[in-house]
């Protein structure tokens, strides 16, 4: 076992874990952010995606003893005294969900993807989110989503890819 | 699905790596980014008894320049390439391959290094780090030593980094001023390269004085296209296609689900003609 000291959502925690345990599973099973969910385990949809020193990383691709002494953002850090990140509050306003399973990672990079490029175009919006995989084929809105928060004019577009 | 359990050691200089990995013996591995190592471990493709983490040596981060070249850590990240200025004014190849690597996500983890030593013939960093004539700084217990690209790629997941040995630094002449683009060929979004074409080219009075041609998954290891650079120098945008024939000459396409041997070496001729008037741009 391998003693980690981790800040999730600007609370440290400090934890004896396996060094094989993957981040998510840390997340999920020992601090209980549930919020951040496995989906393919193959690090491909990017359901799983939190924010590691303030960049994106898909979580079951990353050990929890790798982010030892590092900060975790998950989907539950987001909001402030209970009032939806702008990012959260589009989703919601954009329908830009149906499951809902993506949700969480799809919120996480779309913030990344501002953070890096305040004012993306549709295509670069695309791009930006190729990591992220939704099954229920809800690009549309999702683009939607993140142009409203960019302040971007370009959500209509070619569709669902 | 989780890895088999393993001993895990994250040194934090160079020296301390090389003596964690003496100490682990033949059953260790080497974890740069771990984009590529976690899914081969959670898939238990691979169960060493040892990781060596190198994500605390901080002095194999970051892009300097060594005057003709730049010098960069083998624990770069790609998201820290494709930004880095140097690298766009010095060595605008590599960024430009570097870019179509995976996802966001993946290229905020996965590093340069890392990618060079896995040695995937299917990924995209071996292309243009061959095209740009690095050299490969190899540490190991005997000391340093210093790897030309091309007698770095040995085969399909080989490279000339031994057992108890680190790549520490890519090497970059500089290439300022010529143009360069990176052709990738995917069926779908963030995969590995079905084809890809690495192209560097400098342009003198409207025709091309020097090229530098890299191929991506057109054979074991990356390749680079030696009789299309060949071809290539004197010609301008209408004699791009001629000298772009001949971008399969040599190589060996593995053939697979996504195309097969003929299919590759098409796309490879396609691609490259692409590659190169993009480049001339």
């Amino acid at each position: 076992m391998t003693r980690i000291t981790v800040s999730v959502d600007g609370v440290p925690y400090t934890d004896e874990v396996e060094p094989r345990t993957l981040l998510v599973h840390y997340l999920r099973e020992v601090v209980g952010k549930v919020g951040t969910v496995v989906g393919c385990d193959t690090s491909n949809c990017g359901a799983c995606t939190v924010h590691l020193d303030g960049r994106s990383v898909k979580s079951c691709n990353v050990l929890a003893v790798q982010a030892d002494g590092h900060e975790v953002t998950t989907i539950e850090g987001l909001a402030v005294d209970g009032e939806l990140h702008p990012m959260q509050a589009a989703f919601h306003e954009n329908h830009a969900l149906q499951c809902g399973y993506c949700t969480p990672g799809m919120i996480m990079q779309a913030v990344d993807l501002l953070t890096e490029n305040p004012h993306p175009t549709e295509d670069e919006i695309r791009q930006g989110m190729e990591g992220n995989l939704c099954r229920c084929t809800g690009y549309h809105n999702i683009v939607k989503a993140v142009a409203a928060v960019a302040g971007s004019t370009s959500g209509e577009g070619s569709g669902a890819r | 699905m989780i890895p088999a359990a393993f001993d895990y050691v994250a040194p934090t200089s160079l020296e301390d790596a090389l003596a964690a990995l003496a100490q682990a013996g033949d059953d260790a591995k080497v974890m740069a980014g771990g984009q590529s190592l976690l899914p081969i471990l959670r898939m238990r493709l691979g169960a060493p008894e040892t990781v060596v983490d190198l994500g605390r040596i901080e002095a194999l981060r970051g892009v300097r320049d060594g005057g003709d070249h730049l010098a960069i850590g083998a624990m770069t990240p790609y998201s820290d390439v494709v930004a880095d200025p140097l690298v766009a004014e010095h060595a605008g190849l590599l960024a430009r391959a570097v870019e179509t690597v995976a996802d966001p996500q993946i290229r905020h983890r996965g590093t340069i290094g890392g990618a060079l030593v896995h040695a995937d013939p299917a990924g995209d960093v071996g292309a243009p780090v061959l095209a740009l004539d690095a050299t490969l700084v190899v540490v190991g217990p005997g000391g340093e030593r210093t790897v030309p690209a091309a007698e770095f790629f040995r085969n399909l997941f080989e490279t000339a980094v031994g057992d108890g040995e680190l790549l520490t630094e890519i090497r970059v002449p500089k290439h300022t001023g010529w143009g360069s683009a990176y052709e990738k060929f995917v069926r779908v979004s963030h995969q590995w390269s079905i084809v890809g074409v690495a192209a560097a080219v400098r342009v003198d009075g409207g025709s091309i004085a020097e090229a530098k041609v890299g191929l991506t998954n057109m054979g074991s290891t990356p390749m680079r296209a030696t009789a299309v650079e060949q071809a290539l120098v004197g010609k301008d945008d209408s004699g791009l296609a001629d000298a772009c024939a001949a971008a399969a000459e040599g190589t060996s396409p593995p053939s697979d689900l996504n195309g097969d041997a003929d299919y590759r070496r098409h796309l490879a001729t396609v691609l490259t003609r692409r590659a190169v008037r993009s480049a001339m741009q």
